[in-house]
């Protein structure tokens, strides 16, 4: 379909790790004849690892956001807050720029990688040709974005480290938080185990 | 990569060397597996927490936040309040609590809760720790299997809890003092307990007080205990002088009750629960024998009785008999006078020994058993009331029953209701009296005459003294003058350098002069006696040791 011609077209196939291209042999077990690593085509079994994680990402995304992730305590004062308590909180107590923040990192772009990822998969699976360049700026988003999701981790982590006066102040992580890290590692994962090459496959193609 | 086939030649593509390799099942999918098995997990382990549900209804929220309050009994965590919402009529609050599943026995009959906020009150400040941790909701938990899930919370911390052992008393009072739930209980100043609850009799006539003692301290309520009011200072200004008296300091900010046997003999079983006993003003009081049943009787005095009080002690000599209990002015139309009637209440009892014996010298005589009669006998032996000082500083009064020995004879009448006792002018009177008749005595001084006759004689010194300045002084003057002047002249006489003292320093060598002669004379005639008669012989010649002696000095003066 398309007037550019495909690796596979030409008989060819490259290397993950360093790039060689080589003859396809069209066989199993094809491997680098420079650095030993295994040849294919496409990612391995990419759509059945990336569901897999993106769907474990997604049953662990419950418990972290119902689980509260923090306990806060001052003078008089506890609490143990979720995700959206904390934004909440957060927006009620005069930073609403912070809750913002915490509310993209932690809620806005996670569920939008559960979508976007579920976009790309289903498409490439359906061998869709629609809007394929943007769908693959849209992997790309995907990828930068991931490393960003650690934020609440990260908030939580250095409050625990910074806040710990003891008696008047104390900041300790709760359950909450294992299972929102978990999430972010998963979706990560996902994101890695989805082979953007699967966008451009056309419905003749083989995986 | 230098091996031949693998090499890139004239655009030749590397062939891939082909590996047999092992297929498995895809183990991805283990990832969800095990996620969806750890969420499972969470919701049985969240479900197989989750206790009773139950409501407790407050009148006011205050320090209480849904999600975030716990229940604690015994400072451990049992639930959490879920959800706080007004009542249907905004008359309280209803708090919904999800009580742990190591909790289900508390969701029964009996059980009370309560907000644990910091409280400052007079027994002191009770949950401090509230004010870091936040108010939570305390429990106590009852007795009874009968699962309930609707409660109504207590307003106050209660006192007592389930789990304390002990025994409660119910204390009569007529007010309630400065008692308060808490107040503690003392047993000889320890505290042993505290005042669970009180209220208003039905009546309206007195204070019902329960009190919580704990174990083991309960076994020392005896059937014969006294319950005294410890609340406070007890200041009182009496005639036995100024008296001030508290159990604790504690005591004197929060109020308490103390107990404690009588002295003496008395029945020492342990009281029953509940048990209710007569709560005393103080420990005199409480710890004075039974005082048997109150009379009535009735004096008249002819003086002022001022200083004299309702309540003032009336004394039957010196043992505390009873108190006055009303002042009452009469007019007496033949006298003119107003005299004064002072009711008072007495117990006989009180005089122990002596009561009974005239009691049963009254019945052996067949009078009536009543006072009256006996006190006729007293009364014709010397019996009478006065109105005494009984602290000089604050002029208070008391009534002292005494047999004054010349006692002016009185009417008695035995059948007269209420009783009345003949008085007696006070000691008190009798000095006021003394007094008077000093000072008519001083005012018969005359003080006029005394004063003018002063007057004159001053006037006559007066006079003299004048004469003594016109006339004596001037004379005396001239006297002291005339006697600086020969005071001068011999001071000038005696001077170092005047002539008469030049004179007696030459005629004093003259004299010196005159005394050697003499000696030298004395010893001559000593050594040559006739030379009276035959005159001084020549002197002999000297001559021949001269030399020696000239050079002797020479030699000693030359060095
Ligand atoms: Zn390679």
């Amino acid at each position: 379909m398309s007037a550019l011609p495909r690796a596979s077209e030409l008989g060819l196939i490259s290397c993950h790790v360093c790039g060689l291209v080589c003859r396809d042999a069209a066989c199993e077990g094809m491997v680098c004849p420079r650095c030993g690593t295994s040849l294919h085509r496409r990612k391995t079994a990419s759509f059945a690892r990336t569901w897999a994680l993106l769907i474990a990402a997604f049953i662990l995304y419950i418990p972290a956001n119902v689980l509260p992730i923090m306990r806060t305590a001052s003078l008089g004062d506890v609490d143990d807050n979720t995700i959206i308590s904390g934004v909440m909180e957060l927006w009620a107590k005069g930073s609403p720029d912070l809750a913002v923040i915490v509310f993209t990192a932690s809620i806005l772009v996670p569920l939008t990688k559960f979508l976007v990822l579920s976009t790309l998969l289903i498409s490439a699976k359906r061998r869709s040709q629609w809007a394929r360049p943007q769908r693959a700026r849209l992997y790309r988003l995907v990828e930068f974005v991931g490393y960003w999701s650690m934020l609440d981790v990260f908030v939580v982590a250095l409050m625990t480290a910074l806040v710990q006066f003891g008696f008047f102040s104390l900041v300790a992580p709760l359950p909450g938080v294992i299972y929102f890290g978990l999430t972010v590692v998963l979706t990560m994962l996902a994101s890695m185990s989805f082979d953007p090459r699967l966008i451009w496959d056309d419905k003749g193609d083989d995986d | 990569m230098t091996d031949q086939s693998t090499t890139p030649q004239d655009g030749e593509l590397p062939q891939p060397v082909v590996r047999h390799r092992r297929v498995g099942v895809s183990l991805i999918w283990l990832v969800p597996i095990l996620a969806a098995v750890v969420g499972i997990s969470l919701m049985v382990h969240a479900w197989m927490q989750a206790g009773p549900v139950i409501t407790i209804s407050f009148k006011t929220a205050e320090g209480l936040t849904a999600n975030k309050t716990p229940v604690t009994y015994k400072s451990v965590v049992i639930g959490k309040v879920r959800k706080i919402r007004l009542s249907r009529d905004h008359s309280h609050v209803e708090v919904r609590v999800d009580l742990d599943k190591s909790a289900e026995n508390f969701a029964t009959a009996g059980t009370r809760f309560w907000v644990v906020r910091p409280r400052i009150g007079l027994g002191g400040v009770s949950g401090i720790g509230t004010l870091l941790s936040g108010a939570y909701i305390g429990v106590d938990v009852g007795d009874s299997k009968k699962p309930q899930h609707e409660f109504k919370g207590l307003e106050f911390p209660p006192s007592v809890t389930h789990d304390v052992s002990g025994r409660s008393f119910v204390l009569h009072s007529s007010d309630l003092g400065s008692l308060d739930v808490g107040s503690p209980v003392y047993y000889r100043r320890i505290q042993v307990g505290q005042v669970a609850s009180y209220r208003l009799d039905k009546d309206g006539q007195g204070v019902s007080i329960q009190i919580f003692v704990d174990s083991p301290y309960d076994r020392f309520v005896s059937v014969s205990s006294r319950f005294w009011n410890a609340s406070g200072v007890d200041v009182s200004l009496g005639a036995n002088g100024l008296k001030l008296d508290t159990q604790s300091l504690a005591t004197v900010l929060a109020g308490g009750v103390a107990f404690q046997s009588p002295q003496g003999p008395h029945d020492s079983s342990p009281a029953k629960e509940d048990a209710s006993f007569r709560l005393f003003g103080d420990e005199a009081t409480a710890m004075a024998p039974p005082d048997g049943p109150p009379h009535y009787i009735r004096m008249r005095f002819d003086q002022s009785l001022r200083g004299l009080t309702v309540g003032a002690p009336v004394e039957f000599l010196g043992v505390d008999f009873g108190k006055v209990v009303s002042i009452r002015m009469d007019y007496d139309e033949k006298t003119q006078r107003f005299p004064l009637i002072v009711g008072a209440v007495v117990y006989p009892q009180r005089l122990g020994r002596a009561n009974e014996k005239l009691v049963a010298l009254a019945k052996a005589r067949g009078d009536n058993a009543d006072l009256s009669h006996m006190v006729g006998m007293l009364v014709a032996h010397g019996l009478r009331a006065q109105a005494r000082t009984g602290n000089l500083l604050t002029g208070q009064l008391y009534i002292a029953l005494d047999f004054l020995p010349n006692a002016a004879k009185v009417n008695y009448n035995p059948d007269v209701r209420p009783l009345e006792i003949p008085t007696a002018p006070g000691s008190f009177d009798k000095l006021q009296e003394q007094l008077a008749e000093i000072v008519t005595k001083i005012q018969k001084v005359p003080f006029d005459s005394i004063g003018q006759h002063l007057n004159s004689t001053l006037a006559d010194l007066d006079k003299t003294l004048k004469q003594v300045n016109g006339q004596v002084l001037p004379q005396v003057n001239d006297t002291l003058k005339g006697a600086q002047h020969t005071l001068g002249s011999a001071n000038n006489m005696l001077a170092g350098d005047s002539p008469l003292q030049q004179n007696l320093g030459a005629t004093l060598d003259e004299l010196r002069r005159m005394a050697r002669s003499l000696r030298v004379l004395s010893d001559y005639l000593g050594v040559h006696p006739d030379a009276l008669i035959r005159g001084r012989r020549a002197d002999p010649k000297l001559m021949q040791p001269a030399p020696a002696a000239t050079s002797n000095a020479s030699q000693g003066s030359k060095p």
